[in-house]
């Protein structure tokens, strides 16, 4: 099927990229049109305004601030697979951008239009979660930051205010000692996730853990973080039980299902995939290797 | 036979095929590739739901909007048709209601996808504007989804032409299947449900309908199996002659029986040329293939087996329930051949399957890969590994004691096959089949390695099937050999191509008798000008059929050629040999006439006579006429490791032994094992064409509906046996569809023996992991903890 | 056309101007106004790979582009692979000696994903994980993949 007909802009810069959002009527920004694209393709999205960003250079940059990785909303997720910077200051973020999608569409696919359209499979708002990153938006009314819990207003709907674009994401630089994990299960490797879990972790110095981050993917709308589990991870010492504690309460947690992979499934999933990405990320912030 | 005559050493060969250098170029010419001036696209308005009744349609706001040429409704079509109806059942005495598919829906519509009206504009994306402006107003009918529901009294009707859903009922039925089941020691009994799939080539279907004028003459290049049958079909719907139709198949991406049925647009399509006077294209995108192209594989058996003691099967009896879909676009053979493939490589003694055909709102059911076959070769298999578990027999000598020996070919089944004859295996060494199998995948020592994994915490299974496939079936195909003043050798068939590497066969057969590069031959399949009479690749068949009547007439040709020579190089015919396309006296080499010469000496001159008294022309056509389906078999074992906590499946390795008989070319030959095995594979683990309960599709994109990637087909590693047919001159059998045959019924073996000694019992295709899970979950994980 | 724009790129090392409508994708641009076939469409909805080019150096889904994007681009396609006096590529010539395509349909995709892949690993060799991993956005329905594989192991393992 070919794609309904709309008018085509392509602005050099911010500012007219707003502009244009916030005075056309049915306009949808553009990033790199591996969601958007199949949806209008297939006549499901329909705009009669298509705003391409892709002519914006300062949308694409990774850059390392003192907090962490500052990355501009139209990185390609290539871009972010092959960066070193991303591999030192976001070991998380680097794992799991490489099991998004295929080669052939990291290469166009961007980490904004991935935050934004919130597919619940997609990896890379789980990694947001986890991380609390924060996401920065200009829009008419000048720019403004939103933590990514806040972010998601519903199934594939994002707290944006018409007119406002996705312009970068901070993300904190792992601490020293923690490790991080993703995980997920599908049918084919790379499909979206059935469901997936990202971890971090960190260790003190007498090996109890100092911080515990734990976040599921394919469970709801958007990206679940188990503040209990985590909160039940600090101060203990890493262990088998440890893990199954949090896998428990990760099982435990609400979840949607459908007919296919009902709820009951997901949660044994999401139980399954913390445990086992907690125990990787434990060995990974240099924890033993035999929890 | 070359010491003696001459010719190549071609058969048997890993020729490098004749097709490969266009397409890998990106030059090959597929169907949407053809452009000529004026080609208009259509597209179709189709029904969003799953039964109806069609109360109006509107096309006053398509029809206006620029770009369009015009929208047609069946009223429309009808002006050019000779009847409603396209006559597509083959005949079948079990049919009882006649449900051919229109070429567009009249007044019901009764399945979702099913065209309603074609619109045709200069573009396709105009053509799609306009359709979505058709205002359509359907009333919602009750709709059947489940063909075992369909069957229940007070169920739904899927038609309202029909009086309830029953479409035909058969069966097999065969020995005394009582008497087996009351001296039976042991009986075990199970319910399969085995789900929607389909062919899904890379390429979908596609038309383009042109009339001449100045010819009178309409052709439609079409991406089908099928041409000569998609001519007989429109010669009788729109009341034509057959010289005034020709179809041509272009390259085509792919069939795997999706291709091989004529649909309603291969009709609207032409229709609507015939109507607007100008030539249209189309070509379905991938939502329609899911809603508007057959699949199959939906079967719902409830069955029970008889055994001696000691292990042997005394009889099955049970019954078969197959989704029909809303119309009866090729025949009733499919569960039919699905309930005699169950028997497989075994003596059963007894033997009766019911089977009822349902009408449902869903999309026309007809023969995908492996047609109804690897269903009925999971059944048995699945029953033998549940008796073998019972017995604590090892699964293989469980099949080792079932099997039909070597000695007893050929082996007569008293089973009718369609064309009246009863089933016979002509060739095949099953016991050596299973054996080299078992060593090859070192089922020996797999306890052991079993053991050590289970230590590490890993469930790996192996897992058996034995199969048998009829493959060539009748009754014909066609094939031609010319060679002209040029020198060019040029094969006619019949047969058709979609990647098999039919044009690479036909010409090493020729080669083998000429003694000429298969690549110096030009092949035109799929053209019903080229060849009169002609049927088309179905059933693993073109080896068989085409392959020995490619044979034929390239013999019938070399020996017209040395009648020729003898009398141009005044040698006796015996004395001629074939080597490097030139006639030479044996053992004097440079002493002969070249095919060209010959070829140029039999064109004639005015006024001459031609050598030998001969009839002109360098050329020779012959029909194979097949006396009885050959029989392919294979053994196939599969290595798979299961994560008990996730469901999730993964084939760690995978063995196929293949009996074909004799093989023209090993490496296409592995080829269709390859994609065959690997479409088993999607079937097993990954696909379903899924609906709700109000018939609306739900897998309609291949982001849904799962096909087998790289990254999760298995290896496989083939080993070969050849038993020839003595059914044909080549010993060929089939071999396109034998590998899916094989592979769910081996790879669910392996999983059930993963999970050992968890009794887990799958029971459904495709296996998907929260079914897994929950099976193991139901059967009491706590063994099961590393 | 609705709201036409010009564009200028280069296909296949031509510089190209043209006119187009946004809402066409880059393989309709391709196939219909450039007449260069050889990029197949299977899905338009960016799962079949069969659409497959290099866009600047990089695959990309071609109906997932609109030809407009592709403005100051450099598009490769499967038509500039074989080299000028008709010898194919190692690549190409790779899939035919190991039977790694049969209908050919997703050929042209396949080769444009392992294109790619032999510039990516500058002479490194790869294992068959990572080339199996490459090919899964590549679906081919005849091969079982076994035979591109070991072309793609030929060449890059």
């Amino acid at each position: 099927m070919k794609a309904p007909p709309f008018h085509y802009h392509a602005p050099d810069d911010l500012a007219s990229a707003v502009a244009l959002l916030a005075t056309l009527e049915n306009a949808r920004v553009l990033a790199g049109g591996q969601s958007l694209m199949p949806m209008m393709n297939l006549r499901l999205a329909g705009p009669d305004h298509l705003i391409d960003l892709g002519r914006i250079a300062d949308l694409r940059r990774i850059e390392e601030t003192p907090q962490g990785l500052r990355i501009g909303a139209m990185t390609t997720q290539r871009a972010l697979e092959k960066s070193d910077l991303v591999r030192r200051l976001c070991p998380l973020l680097a794992e799991a951008v490489a099991l998004v999608g295929h080669q052939q569409t990291r290469n166009r696919g961007t980490l904004g239009g991935s935050l934004c359209h919130l597919d619940p499979g997609a990896e890379l708002p789980v990694v947001a979660a986890a991380l609390d990153a924060v996401l920065h938006v200009a829009g008419p009314a000048g720019a403004r930051r939103i933590a990514f819990r806040d972010f998601p207003l519903d199934y594939l709907t994002p707290s944006l205010a018409p007119g406002e674009v996705l312009t970068h994401v901070d993300i904190a630089r792992a601490p020293a000692n923690s490790g991080a994990a993703f995980l997920e299960f599908n049918r084919r490797p790379a499909d979206f996730a059935i469901v997936s879990a990202a971890a971090t972790l960190t260790l003190g110095v007498d090996g109890r853990i100092t911080q515990a981050a734990i976040a599921l993917g394919g469970v709801s709308h958007a990206p679940v973080r188990l503040a209990q589990a985590e909160a039940g991870l600090i101060g203990a010492r890493a262990s088998v039980s440890a893990w199954e504690s949090a896998a428990h309460l990760a099982a435990q947690s609400p979840c949607d299902g459908d007919e296919l992979y009902p709820a009951d499934y997901r949660q044994e999933l999401s139980g399954v995939l913390v445990r086992r990405a907690l125990a990787i990320a434990c060995q990974r912030a240099g924890g033993a290797a035999h929890v | 036979m070359n010491e003696r005559h001459g010719g190549g050493d071609w058969i048997g060969r890993s020729a490098a095929r004749v097709e490969d250098q266009v397409l890998l170029r990106g030059g090959a010419r597929f169907l949407d590739d053809i452009v000529m001036p004026d080609l208009a696209e259509a597209t179709f308005v189709r029904s969003p739901l799953a039964h109806g009744v069609i109360r109006s349609i509107n096309c006053d706001a398509a029809r206006a909007l620029p770009g369009v040429h015009a929208v047609y409704v069946f009223a429309d079509l009808r002006r050019v048709l000779t009847q409603d109806a396209i006559p597509l059942a083959l005949p079948a005495g079990g049919l009882r209601f006649d449900v051919d598919p229109t070429c567009l829906a009249i007044d019901e519509v009764c399945y979702v996808g099913e065209p309603v009206a074609i619109v045709v504009a200069t573009t396709r994306r105009i053509a799609e504007d306009a359709a979505a402006l058709v205002e359509l107003d359907i009333e919602a009918l009750p709709v059947v989804v489940d063909p075992v529901e369909g069957l229940q009294p007070g169920a739904p009707e899927a038609r309202l032409t029909c009086p309830d859903n029953l479409v035909a009922r058969t069966k097999v039925d065969y020995g005394d299947v009582e008497g087996a089941f009351e001296g039976a020691a042991h009986v075990v009994r199970e319910t399969f449900r085995l789900n929607k799939g389909g062919g899904h080539p890379m390429e979908p279907r596609g038309v383009v309908a042109r009339h001449d004028e100045l010819t009178d003459q309409l052709t439609l290049w079409n991406s089908t199996q099928m041409p000569h049958r998609a001519k007989a079909m429109l010669v009788a719907t729109l009341g034509l002659s057959e010289r005034q139709v020709r179809v041509v198949t272009p390259e085509v991406g792919g069939g795997f029986g999706t291709k091989a049925v004529f649909h309603p647009e291969e009709l609207a399509t032409p229709a609507a040329a015939l109507l607007l006077k100008r030539p249209i294209k189309w070509v379905e995108d991938r939502f329609e293939s899911f809603t508007a192209s057959i699949g199959e594989r939906e079967q719902i058996w409830t069955v029970e087996a008889a055994f001696e003691a000691d292990g042997r099967l005394r009889g099955i009896r049970g019954t078969l329930v197959y989704d029909h879909g809303a119309a009866t676009p090729y025949g009733i053979a499919l569960p039919f051949n699905a309930a005699t493939n169950l028997i497989g490589p075994y003596i059963l003694p007894a033997y009766r399957m019911l089977i009822d055909l349902c009408l449902t709102n869903k999309t026309p059911a007809a023969p995908t890969r492996g047609a109804g076959r690897p269903q009925g070769t999971f059944v048995m298999e699945r029953l033998l590994d549940r008796m073998a578990l019972r017995l604590a027999l090892p699964r293989d000598e469980i099949r080792r004691r079932n099997m039909i020996a070597p000695g007893q070919m050929p082996y007569t089944i008293p089973v009718k096959q369609r064309d009246g004859s009863m089933m016979v295996y002509d060739s095949g060494d099953y016991p050596q089949s299973q054996a080299l199998a078992l060593k090859a995948a070192g089922w020996a020592d797999f306890p052991q390695r079993q053991k050590a994994a289970r230590e590490q915490g890993r469930f790996i299974g192996l897992g058996l099937a034995n199969y048998v496939e009829a493959t060539g079936r009748g009754p014909f195909e066609s094939v031609s050999v010319s060679i002209g003043p040029s020198g060019q050798v040029v094969v006619s068939s019949g047969a058709t191509a979609q990647g098999q590497g039919v044009k690479t066969m036909l010409a090493q057969v020729v080669a083998q008798v000429l003694d000429v590069a298969p690549q110096s031959i030009h092949v035109v399949v799929g053209d019903t000008s080229a060849t009169p009479a002609g049927l088309g690749a179905y059933a693993s068949r073109q080896a068989v059929t085409a392959g020995n009547a490619a044979f034929a007439a390239a013999t019938l040709l070399a020996n017209k050629a040395k009648i020729a020579a003898a009398e141009l190089l005044e040698a006796s015919v015996e004395d001629l040999v074939i080597r490097e396309g030139v006639v030479e006296v044996k053992g004097v080499p440079g002493h002969g006439a070249s095919l060209t010469q010959i070829a140029r000496a039999l064109a004639g001159t005015p006024g001459f006579a031609l050598p030998g008294n001969l009839p002109p022309g360098l050329s020779a056509a012959s029909d194979f006429m097949t006396s009885g389906l050959s029989y392919t078999n294979g053994c196939h074992l599969a290595e798979v490791e299961v994560d008990p906590d996730t469901g999730g499946v993964k084939i760690l390795r995978y063995v196929v032994v293949h009996d074909c008989g004799r093989m023209i070319n090993p490496m296409m030959v592995e080829g269709q094992i390859l994609g065959g095995v690997i479409h088993g594979v999607g079937m097993t683990l990954f696909e379903w064409m899924r609906y709700d309960r109000e018939g609306q599709p739900l897998t309609a994109t291949l982001a849904d509906y799962l096909l087998p990637t790289s990254d999760v087909a298995p290896r496989l590693e083939i080993h070969h046996l050849e038993s020839p047919t003595p059914l044909n001159p080549l010993g060929v059998k089939g071999a396109a569809e034998s590998g899916t045959i094989g592979a769910p019924a081996t790879i669910v073996s392996a999983i059930e023996d993963a999970l050992r000694p968890l009794d887990i019992r799958v029971t459904q295709l495709p296996v998907t992991p929260p079914q897994l899970r929950k099976l193991i979950r139901d059967a009491q994980s706590s063994e099961l903890r590393p | 056309m609705f709201d036409p724009r010009p564009i200028k790129l280069t296909v296949n090392g031509k510089t190209i101007e043209a006119t187009v409508e946004p809402r066409v994708h880059l393989a309709d641009f391709l196939r219909k106004q450039l007449a260069l076939t050889g990029t197949h469409l299977g899905c338009e909805h960016g799962v079949c790979g069969a659409c497959t080019v290099l866009v600047n150096g990089a695959t990309a889904r071609a109906c997932l582009m609109l030809a407009v994007q592709a403005d100051g681009c450099a598009v490769e396609t499967i038509e500039s692979v074989a080299s000028a006096d008709g010898t194919l590529h190692p690549i190409q010539a790779a899939l035919s000696r190991h039977h790694g395509l049969q209908c050919g349909y997703c050929t042209p995709g396949v080769v444009m994903t392992l294109l790619e892949l032999q510039r990516e690993s500058a002479g490194s060799a790869l294992p068959e994980d990572k080339i199996r991993t490459a090919l899964s956005g590549n679906l081919c329905r005849c091969t079982g993949y076994q035979g591109m594989v070991d072309a793609a192991l030929e060449i890059l393992g």
